[in-house]
């Protein structure tokens, strides 16, 4: 193409090596970034890894399953963090999908005129662009003191039950696993919603022709036909609410003592690495690095996994 | 206008009857005038050029128009005397008694059992649903080709297969019509004869009324024939109506109207 | 076969509205959906009025022009004094050093995921990663910047902190500049190439002028979560009570203020935490309201 003769008009036909020289450079230029991204996500994985060796070499897995984080001997497992990071993603699970999925089908069926509807999607979404920080400070002054009643309520009749056995203050897993709730409802609610929505129009109208109701179309035809992104968007839910940090820190309590009662004040890998990071030295920076190293794995699996749930579906990630 | 058939001249059972119906999406009228009479246990086809409103009529039958929100008809359907849009009539129920085959096969991302299944089990069928099964198949000539494979997914047959799918399916609750809008357009010649013959033999038992593009189609198929004409006003908004309605031999071998003569005859449309 | 076979089917039932326990049913999930609908806008609605509440306690000039103040009991006369313009300036330059990293390295990638690789098993893989990439915790974020910077330069600093934030901002960028590059008609594309632009030329002359509004909504929103972000900084910034224009030492911001002052006992410095919540909520509300009046008239 660059091989053409120059004529009378003055104009050269013929590409200069210099303009062939900076198209090339660029094409490289852009690639070496599109591959730093990758280039960076390895990163992460070695650094942490790197730096959590002596942690690995002296712990080895009994770090997993050992509940005694002691700066002081020097001595680290992450048992306690590990299971409050499960815990209090479960139970905000356990609160956001029935109602997430609630949401989606609200925004998704024709119960409301597109003027009302289309301000909601965009109110569910604004409640995942609040910082974290910021529902930390609400759970500390607001609902804290809101839930005192209630709590205390099932914690004097119900006490017998493992999981209310200790009295409930302002901290503790139940109202860090309430506020992760609400961060993740979003996320559950945005990706169910698109899944519900790319269902053929096609199936509705059979369901339709045969006499379903509103309720029988969706439970029988198009939930069944969405489950695959509305699963993949629980497991993005999940993969948030494990690395949640802020508002988790801010309301679990920060303690190392394992206990069944969801009134307890409990810890999660995040809050850990939240609170000890900026004074820690020696071999507790190398058990912080493994516990970083544990959550990047958990999350990177059940991130991964979503990712190839949800890879049909389109995703408007927050 | 509307040319209406004489009782006396169809010598059968009038399942639907609809009187002065207008059909209107918002404040536009879509189509005007439709007084006809379709008759028990027959074809009855919808011809005419496209936007001539035979979809929209055909689906006022089972009330899927009420769906779109804008829409709303004057006039009366009944459906064996009964008034179809009267306030205590329960369009979910209509649909059930009513079946409907669409343009573009549209089988449910479930096995072929449950696809056929799931129309009784919405109606809360008891009795033997293999037998069921077996029977709405074989009713919509695809038992042979399935009989050995009901857990594969009704998605994963061929076009053809698929809209016989989608019969059965609408046969499985023996409704007592079957609405079908277009079922051969997306299907290739040899599917569309097998759906032609499938029809001959479904009206033994029910009412058909089938729209179509098709004219061949409808002069080989159907038993009656309503040609559909579409006329523009001065704003440009296009109104379909009923030119012409008649036995299928009368309208295309000597219909009363020129335009019904020039479209049967392939000059427009 | 026959109909009649099936009598108990559909044909012959009434075809009137009942009172049956399936329309109880329909009208109980309706109710619920519609409850579930109104369970999530609670807590945006009482975040939203409690930072509104308690935030504009202490609006005013001061806040931003003040240094944090020492504890003061709610009886001192200088209670009300004192504000967090070391913070804000310490949130504008994180941010700042974020999107210096960010958008160039974003924008690149995005440029050869749409120009150069659409539709090949590499984009696909480059998009995989950016996916997964978004997926990862902010604060392992942090870890890394802290590894990686304050561990080599023996401070925590300002860089750190605005290196985690890249980093976390990256996906994003990455993903609405790709979005708003593909978005560009092909006919304008072809329209370049059929002048004899080279590629370099094509997307810098037509393409990126035409993806820009697009690019730059999704620019928006990436700083505005960078800005409420504090996990990634609270170990790589740190916090400084003083003022502080160097990038190579700690410094505060207004997100780990919220957090360190939510958490004291002092009634002032709790105060001060809620006015920079408002502070922070107002950005992520004027930017997430902005980028949808701008995507919007796009339409």
């Amino acid at each position: 193409m660059a091989t053409s003769v120059d004529n009378p008009t003055g104009m050269s036909y013929r590409r200069t090596e210099f303009s062939r020289i900076v198209d090339n450079g660029f094409k490289w230029l852009t690639t070496i970034f599109a591959m730093g991204v990758g280039v960076t996500l390895m990163a992460i994985a070695f650094q942490v890894g790197l730096q959590a060796i002596p942690s690995i070499q002296k712990f080895g897995l009994g770090f997993l399953f050992t509940a005694r984080w002691n700066p002081v001997e020097d001595i680290y497992g992450a048992w306690t963090q590990i299971y409050g990071t499960l815990i209090t993603s479960f139970l905000a699970l356990l609160l956001a999908v029935p109602v997430g999925v609630g949401v989606a089908i609200i925004l998704s069926e024709d119960f409301l005129p597109p003027r009302v509807q289309k301000p909601l999607v965009f109110m569910v979404e604004l409640l995942a662009a609040i910082p974290s920080v910021i529902y930390g400070l609400w759970g500390i002054f607001i609902l804290a003191p809101f839930l005192q009643g209630p709590m205390n309520w099932l914690y004097q009749n119900f006490k017998w039950i493992p999981l209310f056995s200790t009295p409930p203050t302002g901290r503790g897993i139940y109202i860090a696993s309430i506020v992760l709730a609400i961060m993740i409802l979003p996320i559950i609610a945005a990706i169910s919603r698109d899944s519900l929505v790319g269902v053929s129009p096609d199936l509705r109208q059979a369901a339709y022709g045969l006499g379903a109701t509103r309720w029988e179309t969706l439970f029988q035809v198009i939930i069944p036909t969405a489950i695959s992104g509305i699963i993949g968007g629980v497991m993005l839910a999940l993969g948030r609410a494990m690395g949640e940090t802020m508002a988790v820190t801010m309301l679990i309590g920060n303690s190392s003592n394992p206990s069944p009662s969801l009134f307890a004040q409990g810890s999660t890998i995040s809050a850990l690495l939240a609170n000890q990071f900026a004074e820690a030295s020696g071999l507790q920076v190398a058990s912080l690095m493994y516990a970083a190293l544990i959550l990047f794995g958990l999350t990177l699996l059940v991130n991964v996994l979503a990712e190839l749930l949800v890879r049909r579906v389109e995703i408007k990630k927050i | 206008m509307t040319p209406n058939l004489e009782r006396n001249a169809l010598q059968t059972d009038t399942v639907f009857q609809t009187k002065d119906l207008n059909i209107y999406y918002g404040n536009f009228l879509a189509v005007r005038d439709v007084t006809i009479d379709i008759p028990k246990n027959a074809i009855t086809a919808f011809i005419g050029p496209s936007g001539c409103g035979k979809s929209t009529v055909l689906r006022c039958f089972n009330r899927l128009n009420d769906l779109i929100k804008s829409f709303h008809i004057d006039g009366k359907i009944f459906y064996h005397g009964q008034d179809l849009y009267a306030p205590d009539v329960d369009p979910v129920e209509v649909r059930r008694q009513i079946g409907m085959v669409f343009q573009r096969p549209n089988p449910f991302p479930k096995s072929i059992y449950d696809n056929i299944a799931f129309g009784p089990r919405l109606l809360g069928y008891k009795g033997d649903m293999d037998e069921l099964v077996e029977r709405s198949l074989r009713g919509a000539a695809l038992w042979e080709d399935v009989k050995d494979k009901l857990k594969v997914l009704g998605t994963d047959l061929s076009g053809g297969q698929q809209q016989r799918l989608c019969i059965a399916r609408a046969i499985a609750v023996q409704p007592d019509v079957i609405l079908m809008d277009e079922p051969c357009a997306a299907l290739d010649p040899i599917s569309t004869l097998k759906v032609e013959d499938l029809l001959q033999e479904l009206k033994e038992n029910y009412t058909i009324i089938i729209v179509t593009h098709n004219m061949q189609q409808a002069s080989r198929a159907s038993d009656f024939t309503a040609f559909y004409n579409v006329q523009a006003n001065e704003k440009g908004q296009r109104t379909g109506y009923i030119v012409e309605y008649d036995r299928t031999e009368v309208i295309f071998q000597s219909p009363k109207n020129k335009s019904t003569q020039e479209y049967v005859s392939g000059r427009f449309g | 076969m026959t109909p009649q076979d099936f009598s108990s089917l559909a044909s012959g039932r009434s075809l009137t509205r009942t009172l049956s326990s399936k329309t109880i049913f329909s009208n109980m999930m309706t109710g619920l959906a519609f409850a579930c609908a109104v369970i999530a806008l609670i807590p945006l609605v009482a975040v939203i009025l409690y930072v509104l509440i308690n935030g504009s306690v202490r609006l005013g000039p001061q806040l931003f022009t003040q240094l944090p103040p020492p504890p003061y009991q709610p009886t001192s006369p200088q209670f009300n004094s004192g504000g967090f313009g070391n913070a804000f300036v310490g949130t504008l330059m994180t941010v700042g050093i974020a999107s210096l990293i960010s958008i160039p390295f974003g924008v690149l990638a995005a440029i050869y995921l749409s120009e150069f690789a659409r539709d090949t098993k590499i984009a696909d893989a480059v998009n995989f990663m950016t996916n997964v990439l978004s997926g990862v915790p902010s604060i392992v974020m942090g870890v890394f910047a802290y590894g990686l910077i304050v561990l080599y330069t023996k401070s925590y600093s300002a860089f750190a902190a605005g290196f985690a934030l890249a980093v976390l901002m990256l996906p994003t960028i990455v993903r609405t500049s790709t979005e708003a590059l593909e978005s560009v008609s092909g006919e304008l594309r072809q329209a370049s190439v059929g002048l004899g632009a080279t590629n370099f030329q094509t997307v810098s002359r037509v393409i990126l002028p035409a993806a820009v509004p697009a690019i730059l909504t999704g620019v928006m929103l990436g700083v505005a979560r960078a800005a409420g972000e504090t996990a990634p900084v609270i170990f790589t910034a740190l916090f400084n009570n003083f003022w502080n224009f160097d990038v190579w030492k700690p410094t505060a911001t207004l997100s780990v203020l919220v957090y360190n002052f939510a958490v004291t006992p002092y009634k002032n410095w709790q105060e001060l935490a809620w006015a920079a919540a408002l502070v922070l909520v107002a950005l992520v509300l004027v930017a997430n309201i902005l980028s949808r009046w701008l995507t919007q008239r796009k339409r």
